[in-house]
């Protein structure tokens, strides 16, 4: 029997996440010949409108009232409760995301569902849906249902194939009731240099202890630039004030999924390896030859990361200029 | 000022996982307090100290999970309150409803608690509690500033900082970076065991049966597949770097 799908996208820096192509995907293959129904913010929606097509979203509606160009959870847990209870879904899907983060767990309180989070699975399984997610941080994985009604997930960034699939959209605009707001956004400081979220990354190249100062830290920079990645770290290099916590991936950090995942410098603590196990390939760089990393690497250099990541950035350098 | 604080149990960061019968192996585990949640009692204490109030931490959990609660007494908490729960791990639904079913009957100014915790790392069960009693939250702080009777918070927004004021009451979740939480001193340990710590059972709460009944079942708890020994690239430098590059590009087709 054919579902109702509704997913929530989300545009970043002028771009749909890619996670929005994921759960497009996803709600694709759940609602089984049903109707996917799609939401996004803002007043450059529409401009979207194509991208949503070739993700097989049959209905997009579009928000454009300035009370959510940026994210506050009152805005937006009214409006998408009004959505639901427009379209009427079976299944509603999110990003893991800053906002899905926020959002989901409010929504679902308000209308009273339940909510699976950070899933990296999804496999419909006659007329229910079997999710896994990684639970201890990736250490172990658990399946979970829902005993009846509504379906509702968040999707962890990286984990799912997006597959176009055009279809025919109709575009709706959707006039929301908005009142009693109750958090004020002052003032957004961006950190992120434009690298965007590392839950998102392709590439993600990770300094530990190793790397010894802020300032080294600058070669792995000028890796990553080139592979078109992300700059990540240990909690060793957090806690040595080396850069900042939003960039440490671990067990009390981000956990991570990359494609490829090169670590330099890090030891490869159980805390940090449950952070980033699960990435596609994983390189480590590490002077020690017993580290643990090298364990878990598909591919290890032993030796000083001074000297191999310059290394690797040279050569990175006229490899991916020849074959451009 | 009266401030509670949520907190969960949970393994040490240490600890690997031990799969028998589907279920997870507590055989021999450390438990801590979930290091989010360390962040929420060192926010609550630092208050404390600054302006003067009276916390509460509550958890739910099987006996053991007290220790988690002597430990924030220990940090400076005042009071404790531990929700009795011996079944399998509760779903966020479930969890949020007991716990609401306790905070909606005490005075309240602010409610902390981590922003997930290291076991289920969902992040729910504070928001839903916020809902559920109808106060506003803050998400992933990394500074709180009280004034009077409003909030200036900074949240982390994906290694971004968002600036956000607020009212009080309000609810929010902790992140790295929020402060640095203390170890509980000795004397804090010896105070600590002293303070009240009140049990409720779950009959208690006079919940209706679906408040109580998860929402979600876990059919499958399991290990992720071992990962196979990979290969340590040999000879000059120059030419391991070149051989990397190679096969990222070629074969593992990553770049």
């Amino acid at each position: 029997m054919g579902k109702r799908v509704f997913v929530l996208a989300e545009t970043k820096d002028g771009k749909l996440r890619h996670v929005s192509y994921e759960a497009l995907t996803v709600a694709r293959q759940v609602a089984q010949g049903g109707e996917v129904n799609c939401v996004l913010f803002g007043p450059s929606s529409v401009d979207f409108t194509d991208e949503i097509s070739k993700y097989g979203a049959n209905k997009l509606y579009i928000v454009n009232d300035n009370r959510v160009d940026i994210y506050t959870t009152d805005a937006y847990v009214q409006t998408v409760s009004q959505l639901v209870n427009e379209i009427e879904p079976d299944v509603i899907l999110m990003g893991h995301t800053a906002i899905g983060k926020d959002l989901a767990p409010r929504l679902a309180a308000r209308l009273k569902f339940g909510l699976i989070s950070d899933c990296t699975e999804v496999v419909p399984d006659g007329d229910n849906i079997v999710f896994s997610r990684p639970i201890y941080a990736g250490k172990a994985f658990q399946k979970r249902r829902f005993r009846k009604g509504l379906v509702f997930a968040t999707l962890r960034p990286n984990n799912f194939e997006a597959l176009e699939k055009p279809t025919k959209t109709e575009v709706v605009l959707f006039e929301p009731t908005i009142k009693d707001l109750r958090t004020i956004v002052k003032e957004i400081v961006k950190k992120t240099a434009g690298g965007g979220d590392l839950s998102e990354a392709k590439i993600i190249v990770s300094g530990g202890r190793g790397v010894k100062s802020t300032e080294g830290f600058k070669p792995l920079q000028e890796l990553a630039d080139v592979l078109g990645g992300a700059v990540a770290a240990s909690r060793g290099a957090c806690d040595a004030e080396f850069c900042d916590y939003s960039l440490q991936i671990g067990q009390t950090g981000k956990v991570v999924t990359p494609d490829l995942y090169i670590a330099c410098g890090i030891s490869g603590a159980i805390q940090h390896l449950a952070g980033m196990s699960n990435s596609k390939v994983i390189v480590a760089i590490n002077k020690d030859p017993e580290a643990p990393i090298f364990e878990i690497a598909d591919y290890g250099i032993v030796g000083d990361l001074f000297e191999v990541v310059p290394l690797l950035t040279k050569d990175f350098k006229k490899t991916l200029t020849v074959n451009a | 000022m009266n401030i509670l604080v949520l907190l969960k149990q949970t393994f040490d960061t240490e600890e690997n996982i031990v799969i028998e019968n589907g279920q997870i192996s507590e055989e021999n585990v450390e438990f801590i307090m979930n290091p989010y949640d360390e962040y929420a009692v060192e926010e609550a204490v630092k208050i404390k100290e600054e302006i003067g109030a009276e916390i509460t931490a509550i958890t739910l959990g099987p006996s053991r999970t007290a220790s988690a609660l002597r430990t924030a007494l220990a940090m400076g908490a005042d009071q404790a309150v531990l929700i009795e729960w011996d079944e399998q791990e509760a779903d966020e639904w479930t969890a949020s409803n007991l716990i609401a079913a306790v905070v909606k009957n005490r005075d309240f100014d602010l409610i902390l608690g981590g922003n997930m915790a290291i076991d289920s790392g969902s992040g729910q069960v504070a928001i839903r509690v916020a809902e559920k009693l109808g106060i506003p939250h803050v998400s992933t702080i990394t500074k709180l500033t009280l004034n009077d009777g409003t909030a200036t918070v900074e949240r982390d927004v994906e290694g971004d900082v968002e600036i956000v004021e607020i009212q009080l009451p309000f609810l929010a979740t902790t992140q790295q970076g929020l402060n640095e939480p203390r170890y509980p001193s000795l004397p804090g340990i010896m105070k600590a065991k002293k303070k009240p710590l009140k049990t409720f059972s779950v009959e208690e709460l006079s919940l209706e049966n679906e408040d109580v009944t998860t929402a979600t079942v876990i059919i499958d708890q399991y290990l992720p597949a071992k990962k196979q020994a990979g290969q340590i690239l040999e000879g000059e430098l120059q030419d391991q770097v070149s051989e990397l590059v190679q096969i990222l590009q070629n074969a593992a087709k990553v770049v």
